[in-house]
């Protein structure tokens, strides 16, 4: 690419076939920095893990290290906490991806049209997406404490809840805790990129359609949706993964607690390896997630081919 | 018009509803974090307390552990962005501006590596790193740092690149300029913010990683923030005022870089969410 060039500069110490064979290898020169990395920190790691799941190893114990076979899995498929986490994973990734997705969206729209102060509003309503994940967590578990957080009276005042007790130490609505706090810390994601889909969608269409007399509501069906369609489904979808893979504000939060009524499955791999110090099992859990997760990536990519195909 | 104001003030209502939202748990914080101690328990869900004092701030920074984890997060997340801005700079420069053979393989590992869980290595990681004397060390959680923000840091300074024209450099190679003085004189003070931007996504990321972190550090001396902060909350869970002052801290540099990339967050996520 544009290399041809270079052979006015005479070089008399590098041989012709010297210097093209230079050029071939310029751009593996740049890229293996990044493949290195990913190959020896990520990947490697990764396959070490995976055999981890097959064989027994336990951090303060020397002796261990023997390959038991399925014996992890076997032992999963009888973890009564395993079944409880599969069922929150689900719950608190549907639950999260759809409330920050809704609001997002709505936000998106508000802050798409032009109106005085709206860069500053941006940056207050998009500052929670920059606040440190841990401290989303600890935050928020301080609002749902009733001694020094004001949400526990409130919802006790509106006769949302009973009693004004932390329900993050009520087995029965502990998830809640983590996934207002995920879809505070979320929304601002889901906006910014439907904003950046809205604002490449032409105006003049939108003119159009104002001159053949369709309302706010028609356009926003006929025109925003439709063309708003494949980037958002895309971000959803990839955004799925990755709220089914994130444990830090469970961690933080409830550590999976009260009695594992807030555990999901990335938490569950957290909670076994730190606290029980057990890699086999833990290896065993994030290796029936990494399952899970490449059937859903299966799922995606054929879904993505055949929208590429509708919208091209 | 009637139904153009009755709009309109809905559109205020609903902006001022999501900014009370966003902005209502870290006026919290910073509240509590100013109530004296005599006062929390009496006024704690009061709006403002009767009386605020800097007392948990000054205790915070001159008593605890707190300067030395805020020093420690700074250095690891400043090398972490500075290593990736380097390297995804370089990736990224490769896949914009050449084509090469196993280029769809390398993009291909790229986006393996950004969609499996990375509680995945929290195990193997522990145990690789331990034999090399990188565990309870900031240059391990460097390590860790870049391989996991290199991929998505690839994608967007590849975007950054793939937006200058190409034929910028070509002319200025046909006036003589080599291709490294093309890229040193032309590309690269174009792509000067974008290369900002992406090290601020990265310095953002590495400060808040709490996970391998805790996996991977033991020891005060080596604490990251959040490493600090979670075992101060388990160690001293009453004392809520010296725990969110310390909350206030780690919010600042998070909020400074927040500032300067606001501009790119549009543009720079849309990249990073429909490539990775």
């Amino acid at each position: 690419m544009g290399a041809d060039h270079d052979e006015g500069e005479a070089e008399p110490e590098v041989s012709a076939t010297g210097r093209r064979l230079l050029r071939l290898a310029e751009p593996y020169f740049y890229s293996a920095p990044v493949l290195l990395l990913i190959v020896g920190v990520m990947l490697i790691p990764l396959s070490v893990g995976l055999s981890y799941a097959f064989r027994d190893i336990q951090l303060l114990d020397p002796f261990s290290g023997g390959f038991v076979g399925l014996d992890h899995f076997r032992e999963l498929a009888a973890d009564a906490s395993f079944s409880a986490a599969l069922r929150h994973t689900l719950v608190w990734t549907i639950v999260t991806v759809a409330l920050q997705f809704i609001l997002g969206l709505v936000l998106a729209l508000l802050l798409n049209r032009e109106f005085p102060g709206r860069r500053l509003t941006q940056a207050l309503v998009f500052l929670p997406w920059a606040v440190p994940t841990f401290l989303v967590g600890l935050d928020w578990a301080w609002l749902f404490n009733p001694v020094v957080g004001p949400l526990p009276s409130w919802l006790f005042a509106l006769h949302v809840t009973r009693d004004a007790n932390n329900l993050l130490s009520d087995p029965a609505t502990a998830l809640i805790g983590p996934i207002v706090a995920a879809v505070w810390w979320g929304i601002p994601f889901f906006a910014i990129t439907a904003l950046a889909a809205l604002q490449s969608i032409p105006r003049d269409l939108y003119e159009a359609a104002a001159i053949d007399g369709a309302g706010v509501f028609k356009q926003f069906r006929s025109i925003t949706l439709p063309l708003l369609a494949p980037t958002i489904i895309i971000t959803i979808l990839l955004r799925t993964v990755w709220v089914a893979n994130f444990a830090d504000l469970i961690v933080v939060m409830t550590n999976g607690g009260p009695a594992d009524s807030s555990q999901t499955v990335a938490s569950y791999v957290f909670t076994a390896a730190f606290r029980r110090l057990d890699f086999g099992y833990a290896s065993a859990i994030a290796a029936v997630l990494l399952l899970l997760l490449f059937a859903y990536g299966l799922a995606i990519l054929s879904l993505r081919r055949r929208l590429l195909h509708r919208y091209s | 018009m009637m139904r153009s104001a009755l709009y309109w003030a809905s559109h205020y209502l609903l902006l001022a509803l999501y900014v009370l939202f966003a902005l209502f748990p870290l006026f919290w914080l910073v509240k509590v974090a100013l109530t004296p101690n005599e006062l929390l328990y009496s006024e704690g869900i009061r709006l403002w307390p009767s009386r605020i004092s800097a007392e948990h701030f000054r205790f915070v920074l001159a008593h605890s552990d707190f300067p030395l984890y805020f020093r420690n997060s700074l250095i690891v997340s400043s090398a972490t962005a500075v290593i990736v801005a380097l390297v995804s700079g370089a990736c990224g420069y490769g896949l914009s501006r050449f084509v090469f053979r196993g280029k769809s393989l390398l993009v291909a590992l790229l986006l393996i590596t950004q969609m499996f869980p990375l509680v995945m290595l929290v195990a193997p990681m522990f145990r690789l790193l331990a034999p090399l004397g990188l565990t309870n060390s900031l240059t391990g959680l460097v390590i860790v740092y870049t391989a996991f923000n290199a991929p998505f840091a690839t994608f967007l300074m590849q975007s950054f690149f793939d937006g200058i024209p190409r034929e910028l450099e070509e002319a200025a190679m046909i006036d003589g300029a080599t291709r490294f003085g093309a890229f040193l004189h032309i590309l690269l003070p174009l792509t000067l913010p974008g290369i900002a931007a992406t090290g601020g996504f990265v310095f953002t990321a590495a400060w808040s990683e709490l996970l391998f972190a805790l996996m991977l550090i033991s020891s005060a001396q080596a604490s990251t923030f959040p490493v600090g902060l979670l075992s101060f909350v388990s160690k001293f869970s009453v004392d809520f005022g010296q725990m969110m002052a310390a909350g206030v801290l780690a919010l600042i540099p998070a909020c400074l870089f927040f500032l300067f990339i606001q501009r790119y967050l549009v543009r720079g996520l849309t990249a990073g969410a429909v490539k990775g």
